[in-house]
């Protein structure tokens, strides 16, 4: 494997991370390789437990990998405490120091590596207007609500201009509103500070809507790397189908096969057609993923036991979600806008007609 | 995996202090050599009780066949058990009060009294007691001790006391008021029994505070009672044998098991608080 | 059986055992020092019941045969000792302490549970035995002379008895749980995440430790050495076995006027000297204490 390219930002490479030893050893990381590039806001996406918070205290020299190596701008890092790697965090609970003034916390950083005091005073005031908190300079961390730490502890890591930028779950402990706000101004804060952001979350909505590239994480292996559009349509297994919105996942096999595309059949007479991978061939049982929100639901006047039926419908405000017996006992899940006032399109029991757009489904890689 | 073999990693551990490790471990032999030298120079076979002559039992017979350290044990004895019964029984109440009484004017004032004598140092509580009993011609013995060491003891009774009413839960006494429990019917099935193993923590702690005081005892013993304690002192101070390392070995065992037992005691307590 | 109603009454019944046992026998004895200290001494022990602040002007000054007073710097000179040695041992017991403290919050619970039970025994057992055994270790041919000896590298006696250091060695090993233990409730609390916060921002090892651990701990620290300071100041059992009873100490001084000396009212009036000074130890912990509230209260 070649050493690591100088133009990314982080470079992971084979890093296993086992915590204990003997029968009891955990392994947290299991032979992780991912790049990073300078500018990115990258995301780390996964449910709890699987690894992304160590991948970041990895990064951080919080912890020390059990094997593998760990790239800075090419400079190799695993070795160097934390405090000799150019690198700053923005904790969960923000860690601020309760007998230090915001000032101080923000300076702190920056009097570790023997700035001068004007020369603190004038980033640390620079950095507080960053992040619209000048008129709280003297407060102490309790006198600030959850919001406002939140913004100290962003600008204490920002202030000394670290070369990478890591985000553990930082908007976790807001509430919604705020949340939505701070992703903007994050994502604003990475564009106009250039900053290459790696951020820890278990939201997918947060990692879809601020970052530029995600790697969805499982069992300590990263599953999936791409663009949150490429991760959301094109979801490479079934975990990150499952992890990231909501899908229909549809046991089948492969009918026809032309070229690189196959037709499935799927419950009475539904024809899916979706990319081959993995080198299928007819007859093969394959698993597809359909979102529900790209099947299309239309009247229908016929009445026939064959056709897909309405088992339930939820009413869920802006749509309406029904519960959609296709035959064969398959129930696809299928979500409706509510583009008119009222309780939705279709009723329980009611016969409807499913439409695809090209490329609902896809194919898993199992 | 990667076929090379894992390199060796020099590793950054936060938190951990070069040395101290070996510094805690020269912390605990600092604290425990000490003792171990005590109890070991009590199998001293010489007649002087700081140089070692070799190994013998004999000082433990000596010990135990003396009618002085009889004497001075079952004062000793007589002295703790009636300090530790008054002094648990006031704390008891104290505490009831103080934790469960709710707030009212004089709380904190009345919690500084009890802890009082805590915080005065023993040798300004010795001459001041020691002067009150002579401003009123009270006779020196056993009974000037009995009621110093009471005093010198609540404090220790309440403290584990306390300790376990504020750890347990108020809604049992409520659930007890709300099954038609009048208040002496609360405490004498709810509270009581829940907190005994407090109580059983703060009178051994008394116990032990009583039986090793030697000061305060000092001044106001008087001629005739002498308790262990004034017994090893005066052993000390008269050229020494043996005999000495062996009262204080036995000494020391009291204490040992008196804390270990108390110790479990109140660990065990903890289970009920109920996170 | 029924408890009084009322809550006030209830609350009375319950308080005024234990607090008219310490009104009567510890709150009136105190006052009963304060005025002996204001009254003549009986040759015969005990007092004269006549006014005089004689007991306080023998702290400075003696009589010399002309009837005059000259200053007489022994028992300035004895409370400085009490006071340097008190500092000393709160010193030593601060670096003895301080790094187990820290050493134990680092370790699993039930590791820390076996710690503090080690740490907590020996101040259960009796001091004066405790203090005793290091007779056997300092005196002369004792547990470190002895060897040396018999190995030919010690002539003689290293006199480590009857000393200064000895009575320091005897005040730490006194009180070093009382050092160690609030200490370790503060550090305990210490939320391991500003360690790492603090190492990510550039801080080294030292550095963690003078900018975020030790003003963390600093309650603990106070408390701690309040703990030691004031029984260190009043100790009669170190400087008395350790000390041989050359090197006195208050707490020694005090207990020569009430027993050989029988000069109540200066026993009394060094006995009061002494709970000013322990007073003003607990105001400046107080005080502290007070801070720390203050800045807790914005939360």
């Amino acid at each position: 494997m070649s050493e690591s390219d100088a133009t990314n930002a982080l470079s992971v490479r084979n890093v296993v991370k086992q915590f204990g030893s003997g029968p009891n050893a955990v392994t947290a990381l299991n032979n992780v390789s991912v790049d990073i590039q300078s500018n990115e806001f990258f995301t780390l996406l996964g449910p709890s437990g699987c690894g992304k918070t160590t991948l970041l205290r990895l990064t951080a020299g919080f912890e020390q990998p059990t094997a593998g190596e760990i790239f800075l701008f090419g400079e190799e890092i695993e070795d160097l405490p934390p405090h000799e790697r150019p690198v700053n965090t923005v904790f969960q609970h923000y860690a601020l120091f309760p007998h230090m003034t915001v000032e101080e916390n923000i300076g702190f950083g920056l009097r570790m590596q023997k700035w001068s005091g004007p020369e603190i005073r004038a980033r640390v005031n620079e950095t507080l207007a960053l992040v619209k908190m000048e008129q709280f300079a003297t407060r102490k961390p309790v006198q600030l609500s959850g919001g406002q730490q939140q913004r100290i502890a962003l600008a204490r890591a920002l202030a000394p201009r670290p070369k990478v930028l890591l985000l553990d779950e930082p908007l976790s402990a807001l509430d919604l509103k705020l949340r939505q706000a701070m992703r903007n101004e994050l994502k604003t804060l990475q564009r106009e500070t250039g900053i290459t952001f790696i951020f820890v979350t278990h939201d997918q909505e947060e990692a879809l809507t601020m970052s530029d590239r995600i790697a969805v994480m499982s069992a300590g292996l990263i599953q999936q790397i791409g663009a949150p559009l490429e991760i959301y349509e094109r979801p490479i297994n079934r975990f990150v189908a499952d992890f990231i919105g909501d899908t229909n996942f549809i046991e089948t096999r492969i009918d026809q096969v032309s070229g690189n595309r196959a037709l499935c059949v799927a419950g009475g007479e539904l024809q899916f057609e979706t990319d081959v991978v993995d080198g299928h061939g007819i007859g093969d049982a394959v698993t597809l993923a359909v979102r529900p929100e790209r099947i299309t639901l239309q009247k229908t006047m016929l009445r026939s036991k064959d056709m897909p039926v309405i088992e339930e419908a939820t009413y869920l405000g802006t749509d309406t979600s029904y519960e959609i017996n296709i035959g064969d006992g398959v129930v696809v899940t299928v979500r409706d806008q509510n583009a008119e006032a009222g309780m939705g399109r279709f009723a329980a029991g009611e016969n409807v007609k499913l439409t695809f757009s090209d490329g609902a489904a896809r194919m898993l890689v199992d | 995996m990667s076929e090379k073999t894992p390199k060796k990693r020099k590793g950054f551990v936060l938190g951990y202090y070069p040395g101290m490790n070996m510094w805690t471990l020269f912390f605990f032999v600092y604290l425990y050599m000490p003792m171990v030298v005590l109890v070991a120079y009590s199998f001293n076979d010489g007649n002087r009780a700081q140089i070692w002559q070799g190994f013998s039992t004999r000082w433990f017979y000596r010990a135990f066949i003396n009618d002085d350290i009889q004497n001075a044990a079952l004062n000793s004895l007589i002295i703790a058990v009636c300090a530790t019964v008054v002094a648990t029984v006031l704390a008891t109440l104290a505490a009831l009060v103080l934790a469960r009484g709710g707030e009212f004017r004089g709380r904190s004032a009345s919690l500084g009294m009890v802890t009082l004598p805590l915080i005065v140092p023993e040798i300004a509580t010795a001459v001041a007691t020691l002067s009150f009993f002579a401003i009123i011609g009270f006779q020196l013995g056993m009974l000037s001790i009995i009621i110093a060491h009471t005093v010198f003891c609540i404090p220790f009774a309440f403290l584990p006391i306390r300790a376990r009413l504020e750890g347990m839960d108020t809604d049992l006494e409520q659930a007890a008021g709300d099954l038609y429990a009048n208040a002496w019917e609360t405490f004498r099935f709810v509270t009581l029994p829940i907190l005994a193993p407090g109580i059983v923590a703060g009178a051994m702690l008394a116990f032990i505070i009583s039986v090793d005081d030697f000061i305060i005892t000092l001044m106001v013993s008087g001629a005739g009672a002498t308790t262990l304690p004034l017994y090893i002192y005066g052993m000390i101070r008269q050229g020494i044998t043996p005999e000495v390392n062996v009262i204080s070995t036995v000494m020391l065992a009291i204490s040992i098991a008196f804390i270990t037992a108390y110790w479990f005691i109140s660990a065990r307590g903890d289970t009920v608080k109920g996170h | 059986m029924n408890l009084p109603r009322s809550i006030a009454a209830r609350r009375a019944l319950g308080l005024a055992p234990a607090l008219i046992t310490v009104a009567i026998f510890m709150v009136l004895p105190m006052l009963i020092l304060l005025v002996f200290s204001f009254l003549e001494a009986d040759p015969y022990g005990g007092v004269e019941p006549r006014f005089s602040v004689e007991a306080y002007i023998q702290l400075l000054y003696e009589i010399d045969f002309d009837d005059a007073l000259v200053f007489n710097p022994i028992y300035l000179g004895i409370i400085w000792r009490s006071i340097f040695l008190a500092l000393v041992a709160t010193v030593g017991c601060l670096i003895l302490g301080f790094p187990v403290a820290y050493f134990i919050t680092r370790q699993d619970p039930r590791m820390q549970n076996l710690m503090l039970y080690l740490i907590t025994l020996p101040f259960w057992t009796n001091q004066l035995v405790r203090v005793y055994s290091w007779i056997l270790i300092l005196a002369k041919d004792g547990v470190i002379e002895q060897p040396l000896k018999a190995v030919g590298i010690l002539d003689g006696s290293l006199g480590m008895m009857y000393s200064n250091g000895a009575i320091a060695i005897g005040l730490v090993y006194s009180y070093l749980p009382l050092m160690v233990l609030p200490i370790y409730a503060s550090l305990e609390k210490l939320d391991f995440r500003l360690i790492e916060a603090a190492h990510d921002l550039y801080a080294d090892r030292m550095k963690v430790m003078r900018e975020i651990i030790t003003p963390l701990a600093m309650p603990g620290i106070i408390a701690g050495c309040i703990l030691v300071f004031v029984p260190s100041l009043g100790a009669f059992i170190a400087p008395d076995l350790l000390g041989g009873g050359k090197k006195l100490m208050l707490g020694s001084l005090i207990h020569l006027q009430f027993a050989s000396s029988r000069n109540w009212p200066f026993g009394s009036a060094i006995a009061i000297c002494l709970l000013m000074l322990v007073m003003v130890a607990l105001m400046v912990q107080a005080r502290s204490a007070a801070k720390r509230r203050a800045m807790e209260a914005g939360r």
